[in-house]
């Protein structure tokens, strides 16, 4: 698994990267009560909104780690948003994009190095 | 905002939420929790079950009293009455001991500039006295403008250095009962003073959040100790800030600043209740001439309840469209609603779409979601009346 400083996790299975937020973020948030996810075929770029998490307070954006095309989104959410809560990196996973250039996610921190990033906020 | 040279200031109660865990976030100029551990939403149920306990030493009580008293309590409460009326919308002068009333700060053209409480002191205070509650964000104006326009004739003492604390929810009254016996007694809006463990305290029966409860005021020195006291009854729960907005956008209470600004007069707020007979037909109202005309339907735009059937919350912001597309109005506060398990907003929009039922649209990131106009409350409100 590796993981971005926007608090996304990535999980590369061949081409296709299984995406959602980290449990810090999921903490950082509270209690999510609406998932905005995209839509399946929807061009991914870097850094780009790719979905939105909703928390009872505010309304905070999702940013594509790396380039790519939405395969399937995580329909569960929209019935059992506080999955994201219960288990982040696991079944509330946002979506799964196939990558365009696998070699781009060793540029993510792995999970030794996330840890030390939170060290930091 | 807080910076070096303005840090945010705290409450008495601050270091005790730090102590049990609470996020704090920079509020109105002060360091206050947003939610303690639980997180909101199940703050927010438990407020609706049990009780909750909120600190809100943020906001602006203060007393204003005559400076020359008769004496005569009736008289002295005319006169004190007749110096407050002319900045606000309400009825002073008919408030009976030990009673308070929810009105409204005006400018000069109607527009509101807060919405607060005024008390009148129980029998046995020193006679002519207000008791007087304003908003966090607009204290230092409102403080300012009451004591220029009072001048030389009354006295305002600042009361904002105490701790507010509010207890909310099904269970509030049971959990004061246990601390402060008299507090059963009170109605609805009546307030009284009382003692805890040797220091006087003040409460009266009001809050935020549609529930039954109290918001008390405490003597900075005792506040911790109260707090903790009340926290030591299992009924009770810390409650944040993130809460208190979910529990009042569901009473459908408006927040100043967000619902209501300097531009928005308290006939499109909704609150007519606020601008009463007496004071309408006085004909010294700040704004008079708006507030009558708008009071008799010529307004355009009026402040209502939004039920979103479809897709994200709407928030602060949002537009609201009718069924062309048209933007019509904006929301003002909106959120996801603990208790009804969907989105709910406020916002104003012209009169020939308040209706309620009225099918409408919530812009939300571009995309028209779904909605139509509620009443509010949203949930009801479960005010102790007490049988006459």
């Amino acid at each position: 698994m590796r993981f971005t400083k926007d608090h996304e996790w990535i999980e590369l299975d061949g081409d296709v990267a299984t995406v959602g937020i980290t449990a810090y973020a999921a903490e950082q948030l509270g209690d999510v009560v609406y998932v905005e996810l995209p839509s399946v075929g929807k061009a991914l770029k870097t850094g780009e909104g790719m979905a939105v998490v909703e928390s009872v307070k505010a309304a905070s954006d999702v940013y594509a780690p790396l380039d790519g095309e939405v395969t399937e989104v995580n329909e569960a959410l929209s019935s059992t948003p506080e999955t994201v809560n219960a288990q982040p990196e696991g079944e509330g996973w946002f979506a799964k994009v196939r990558v365009a250039n696998t070699a781009a996610i060793d540029a993510l921190m792995d999970r030794a190095a996330y840890e030390q990033f939170l060290q930091t906020l | 905002m807080a910076d070096a040279e303005h840090p945010l200031k705290t409450t008495p109660l601050t270091q005790v939420h730090r102590a049990l865990g609470a996020r704090m976030v920079p509020f109105a100029g002060y360091d206050m929790p947003v939610q303690f551990k639980d997180g909101v939403l199940a703050e927010h149920k438990w407020t609706r079950a049990h009780a909750g306990v909120f600190d809100v030493s943020h906001m602006g009580p203060a007393m204003l009293s005559l400076a020359e008293r008769s004496g005569d309590p009736e008289a002295d409460h005319a006169a004190i009455s007749a110096l407050i009326e002319p900045l606000i919308s309400g009825d002073i002068a008919s408030l009976k001991p030990g009673q308070v009333r929810y009105t409204v700060l005006l400018n000069e053209d109607g527009g509101m500039l807060d919405d607060l409480m005024v008390g009148r002191y129980p029998s046995g205070a020193p006679t002519g006295s207000l008791y007087i509650v304003v908003n966090a964000g607009t204290k230092d104006d409102d403080y300012a403008l009451i004591a220029r326009t009072v001048g030389d004739k009354a006295k305002l003492m600042r009361m904002d250095g105490a701790a507010l604390i509010a207890v909310q929810g099904p269970k509030a009254a049971a959990v004061v009962a246990g601390m402060i016996p008299a507090a059963a007694d009170l109605s609805f809006m009546q307030f009284a003073g009382g003692e805890w463990e040797g220091q006087m305290v003040m409460f009266a029966r009001s809050g935020y959040t549609g529930e039954d409860g109290y918001e008390i005021l405490v003597p900075p020195a005792g506040a911790a100790a109260f707090y903790e006291a009340l926290l030591g009854d299992e009924r009770a729960r810390p409650i944040g800030l993130g809460a208190r907005d979910s529990l009042r956008l569901e009473a459908g209470l408006p927040l100043y600043g967000h619902d209501a600004d300097p531009t928005v007069s308290p006939i499109e707020a909704g609150l007519n209740f606020a601008v009463p007979k007496k004071r309408r037909e006085r004909g010294d109202l700040r704004g008079h001439d708006r507030l009558l005309t708008e009071f008799g339907g010529k307004l355009s735009r009026v402040r209502v309840g939004l039920k979103v059937l479809e897709g994200a919350p709407a928030r602060e912001g949002a537009e609201i469209a009718d069924g062309s597309g048209k933007v019509i109005g904006r929301v003002t506060s909106g959120g996801f609603s603990p208790s009804l398990g969907h989105a709910i907003a406020m916002g104003f929009v012209p009169p020939e779409f308040s209706t309620i039922g009225t099918p409408l649209n919530v812009i939300v990131r571009g995309k028209a979601q779904a909605a139509e106009v509620a009443p509010m409350p949203f949930v009801p409100h479960r005010y102790f009346r007490k049988p006459a």
